[in-house]
């Protein structure tokens, strides 16, 4: 379980890493810490999952796949671990998820595919198709980004 | 434009980062470059517009959170107004107009369910909005935010 102090780290830490030699024991001094504490519970949430990944994420537009779609299959039980391996394998999508599917909509598979340009998206989505035998899917091409934030986790209003 | 420096340094970045006391001297290493270098690059493609974030991805699941993905069908001169009640709630994540019939999706991240359905009541009342649709997921198979550079 996630005590206040896990709290006031992950809340602390959303913001981004400061971009200096030491960036924790910036962050440590903030919240009032040991450098070594900061770290020692930081590794402690990626060994258990609460931490996927330090890192960067990228403006994909920027550096050339200015092309996505969310692409709703639908997929009958049988293919779904086929399905869901040929999504992990494709360096293409990024994300993959089975969803409810709703009366008049019939998907319950989700992939966010991302490309160069819009063609690519529906060739690599037809190809995914056509190497698992699966015909009923929809390109949801998104033609506006209303908003685009990381989530922030326990904010002032929440702890 | 970006030196051949830059994109390794990008897909380096883009995997995870060592929580060391001195994580981008560890970076540097990988490259064969030094911090100063990979610090001052950097600074030079998150000020330039490359890089969104540098910083934790959370497993919002993990940390007690529900998630669900929303797709609402939205009459064509309500949507700007839509739009923007949807990306008023703090925990709408991601909201993008779609091509076909449900035309806006929203991701939406609440401490718990009874605020989920709160906002979705709510939201499903605003003038325009002609469709809900709440699609959770039921399994997460891949979530890897990657590009690669050539």
């Amino acid at each position: 379980m996630l005590d206040d102090l896990d709290k006031r780290i992950i809340a602390a830490m959303q913001d981004d890493l400061p971009l200096v030699p030491e960036p924790y024991k910036a962050v440590a001094e903030r919240l009032g810490i040991a450098e070594e504490v900061l770290l020692a519970r930081l590794a402690g949430y990626r060994a258990r999952g609460e931490l996927r990944r330090m890192g960067a994420v990228l403006r994909h537009r920027e550096v050339g796949y200015a092309a996505n779609a969310l692409c709703a299959w639908q997929v009958p039980a049988d293919k779904m671990a086929a399905a869901a391996a040929a999504m992990k394998a494709s360096a293409a999508v990024t994300h993959c998820y089975a969803r409810v599917p709703r009366p008049g909509w019939p998907y319950n598979f989700y992939i966010m595919l991302h490309g160069h340009t819009r063609e690519e998206c529906t060739r690599t989505a037809a190809a995914l198709a056509e190497g698992l035998g699966l015909g009923d899917f929809v390109m949801l091409f998104s033609t506006r980004e209303w908003k685009k934030t990381s989530m922030r986790y326990f904010g002032e209003d929440e702890v | 434009m970006l030196s051949d420096f830059d994109k390794r340094l990008l897909n380096t970045i883009q995997s995870d980062i060592p929580l060391v006391a001195r994580p981008f001297a560890a970076v540097a290493e990988r490259l064969g470059a030094d911090e100063a270098t990979v610090i001052g690059r950097l600074e030079h493609l998150r000020d330039n517009g490359f890089i969104r974030r540098i910083g934790p991805f959370f497993d919002s699941a993990r940390l007690g959170y529900v998630s669900t993905l929303v797709a609402l069908a939205v009459e064509p001169e309500a949507m700007a107004a839509v739009a923007a009640a949807v990306n008023a709630y703090p925990g709408v994540t991601h909201n993008y107009e779609r091509e076909g019939g449900y035309n806006l999706w929203f991701a939406l991240l609440t401490p718990d369910m009874a605020s989920q359905e709160g906002i979705l009541a709510a939201v499903a009342r605003l003038p325009g909005v002609s469709g809900l649709m709440n699609l959770p997921a039921t399994s997460k198979f891949k979530v890897n935010v990657r590009f690669t550079l050539e």
